[in-house]
């Protein structure tokens, strides 16, 4: 519905600026440059405004600065609307303001990668310093907790032990059954070129119970409760919720942090058992089927030669990753500060933080336990 | 601007009928707003004046009824219409609705980027225009939103609904949360505008100070539709029990004192 605005220079003496289409923000398009090019610094003396359609503060801008046009400028009798919107900008917008200030230059691109790995490691060392710091707060809390526990708060617990502990039984399930399998599947067909296709077992046995189990179930609760909590109190600080807890008297800590940390540090470790339990189901499934060793000839030779010392390995290792998780997903929440970006930022890094610190505590237990002969 | 589209009303609401499950919001309302006009909407907490709003800005469709913006049917006008329709109003959200990850200018930038071909000079000059059109200073454009008071925000969103210079405003309780300073300033700041580009301004608000400062008429909602509209001077005189405790109350009293 707009005429795209454009214009004609008439004469030469005493140029008159006609103006023809909508000088409206939709309809101007480019012609503000090309009335600032074909004016090249000279005032329009007087406009034509016979043939000019629709006109906005837009419009007005662009007469008042590219063709110098003031209210006194003549011809604007034709049109009263055109002569009150440019009193308008002239009265609001001053002559310094010309656009915005230039942006500074753009620094030089080497040492702009430079600068952005120094900022990122001093980031990442302090990101870890008060991960530590969140730590102590929460043995803190734990301390205080055990001095008081009616303080503990049970319902928000059972809640958050349902949504960020049960809710993920299925996923955990179903994906260490897949990730047994797969073991299964690479061992038979490894330890067959060897005629020993009979430690699939053991294979099974010990990668499910000591690693796989508590791995996986670790990685998909960052990725699915620890990132939820972060987005939780994320949206609760941003709404203030965080502060109108503060002034009521309640602990924020103890309200938001502690139910999930509970929550988190009871749940894990059953479903790591539910995830072993799984592991070993594809493991078996895929040996009946594929190396024809039957379930019951599995279990025996489970007990027989794996034991139940690897399943202890493993399930220590939960409540330490529930911890990790709880923790890196509460803190990067309470970080968020004012805007969206933000919220997005600190999710992410939520999961990442805690699949990372999973993957080292997980490297450094496995140390351990060589070192000391597990 | 010309052609017989600007004979229609602003605003026209014809037995509009909104509900949410069982509970009937609106029943039957009927609403004009005249072009060039400030109209005020007012109604006690709870009544509808927010989901009126919506339904006329299309946030939400209507459950029977219809709504006419500037001469188009907002909710079974084709698409294109629609869209054509959307860049000429503006709408100041209660709480500014900023986004919070641009900056002010590019806020106010926003529906320039998205529906002119202007160059990125001149989107600047008109953003840095509309922010010192609702008073803020230059400076103010380079922050984000979380860095503004309350009084700066609404300045802000106020600075983006003027933005492609609509036809029509819509302000949701422009003044709330104000100072009674702040609040004196947005008024004049309404009608200067109102004035100085010819807008029609559709607003909702419990301000009684700004419904006797600015207001040309006032729409009174109770009872699931518009139970009276008037200048408040006929509305002083109305019968309904709300709007006697609403404007012969001792807080509307002061105001109707201090308008005078």
């Amino acid at each position: 519905m707009d005429q795209p605005a454009d214009f004609r220079i008439e004469g030469r003496r005493e140029p008159v600026l006609a103006l023809t289409g909508d000088w409206t923000a939709t309809g101007l398009g480019r012609a503000p440059e090309r009335l600032a090019a074909a004016l090249r610094g000279e005032v329009a003396g007087r406009l034509d405004l016979s043939g000019l359609g629709r006109f906005d503060t837009s419009g007005a801008l662009v007469l008042a600065r590219q063709g110098r046009a003031t209210p006194q400028t003549s011809g604007l009798d034709a049109r009263p609307d055109v002569a009150r919107l440019l009193a308008l900008v002239e009265a609001r917008y001053p002559e310094q303001a010309d656009g915005p200030a230039p942006k500074p230059a753009e620094r030089r691109h080497d040492w702009h990668v430079l600068e952005r790995l120094g900022h990122g490691t001093v980031h990442f060392l302090v990101d870890a310093f008060y991960t530590f710091a969140f730590y102590g707060r929460l043995l803190a809390a734990l301390a205080r907790l055990a001095v008081h526990p009616s303080r503990f708060r049970l319902a928000p617990t059972t809640a958050l032990m349902e949504r960020a502990g049960l809710d993920a039984l299925p996923i955990v399930a179903i994906t260490n059954l897949f990730v047994g399998a797969t073991i299964a599947f690479l061992g038979a067909d490894l330890l067959a070129q060897f005629g020993a296709q009979i430690f699939t077992v053991e294979l099974i046995g010990v990668a499910v119970l000591r690693e796989f189990g508590v791995l996986i179930t670790a990685v998909l609760l960052a990725g699915r409760s620890g990132s939820s909590f972060a987005a939780e109190l994320g949206a609760m600080k941003m709404n203030q919720e965080v502060d109108a807890m503060q002034v009521i008297g309640v602990d924020p800590f103890e309200a938001l942090v502690l139910p999930r940390f509970v929550a988190m540090l009871l749940m894990e470790p059953l479903l790591t058992f539910v995830a072993m339990i799984s592991g070993l189901a594809g493991g078996i499934l895929v040996v009946w089927t594929v190396v024809g060793l039957s379930p019951a000839f599995f279990l025996q030779r489970l007990l027989d030669n794996v034991g139940i010392r690897h399943f202890w390995l493993g399930m220590v290792k939960a409540p330490v990753l529930a911890v990790i998780i709880a923790a890196i997903g509460c803190r990067q929440g309470f970080e968020v500060g004012g805007d969206v970006e933000q919220l997005g930022r600190r999710v992410t890094s939520s999961v990442v933080q805690a699949i990372f610190a999973i993957i080292l505590v997980d490297a450094v237990f496995a140390v351990l336990f060589l070192a000391i002969g597990l | 601007m010309s052609g017989p589209r600007d004979q229609t009303p602003a605003v026209q609401v014809r037995g509009l009928v909104s509900r949410f499950g069982d509970h009937l919001v609106h029943d039957g309302l009927d609403l004009t707003v005249e072009r060039g006009e400030i109209f005020g909407l007012v109604g006690g907490s709870g009544a509808g004046k927010s989901v009126l709003l919506n339904t006329v800005i299309d946030l939400k469709e209507p459950d029977g009824g219809s709504v006419e913006v500037l001469g188009v049917d907002v909710h079974r006008a084709p698409e294109h219409e629609r869209l054509d329709l959307e860049r000429r109003w503006g709408v100041l959200f209660q709480s500014g609705a900023l986004f919070s990850s641009l900056s002010v200018r590019d806020n106010v930038a926003a529906p320039l980027y998205e529906h002119t071909r202007l160059s990125r000079r001149q989107i600047a000059a008109v953003a840095d225009l509309k922010l010192a059109l609702v008073g803020l200073e230059p400076s103010a454009g380079a922050l984000r939103p979380a860095e503004l008071s309350g009084g700066m925000r609404k300045r802000a969103g106020l600075a983006r609904a003027l933005a492609l210079d609509p036809e029509l405003l819509f302000l949701d309780e422009p003044t709330a949360g104000l100072d009674p300073i702040g609040a004196e300033g947005f008024d004049s700041l309404i009608k200067d505008l109102r004035d100085a580009l010819g807008l029609t301004v559709f607003m909702i608000t419990h301000d009684l100070d700004s419904l006797y400062a600015l207001c040309d008429r006032v729409g009174v909602i109770a009872d699931k539709r518009i139970a009276a509209v008037g200048t408040l001077a006929e509305l002083e005189r109305s019968d309904h029990p709300w709007i006697r405790e609403y404007f012969l109350g001792p807080r509307g009293r002061a105001a109707a004192k201090g308008a005078a």
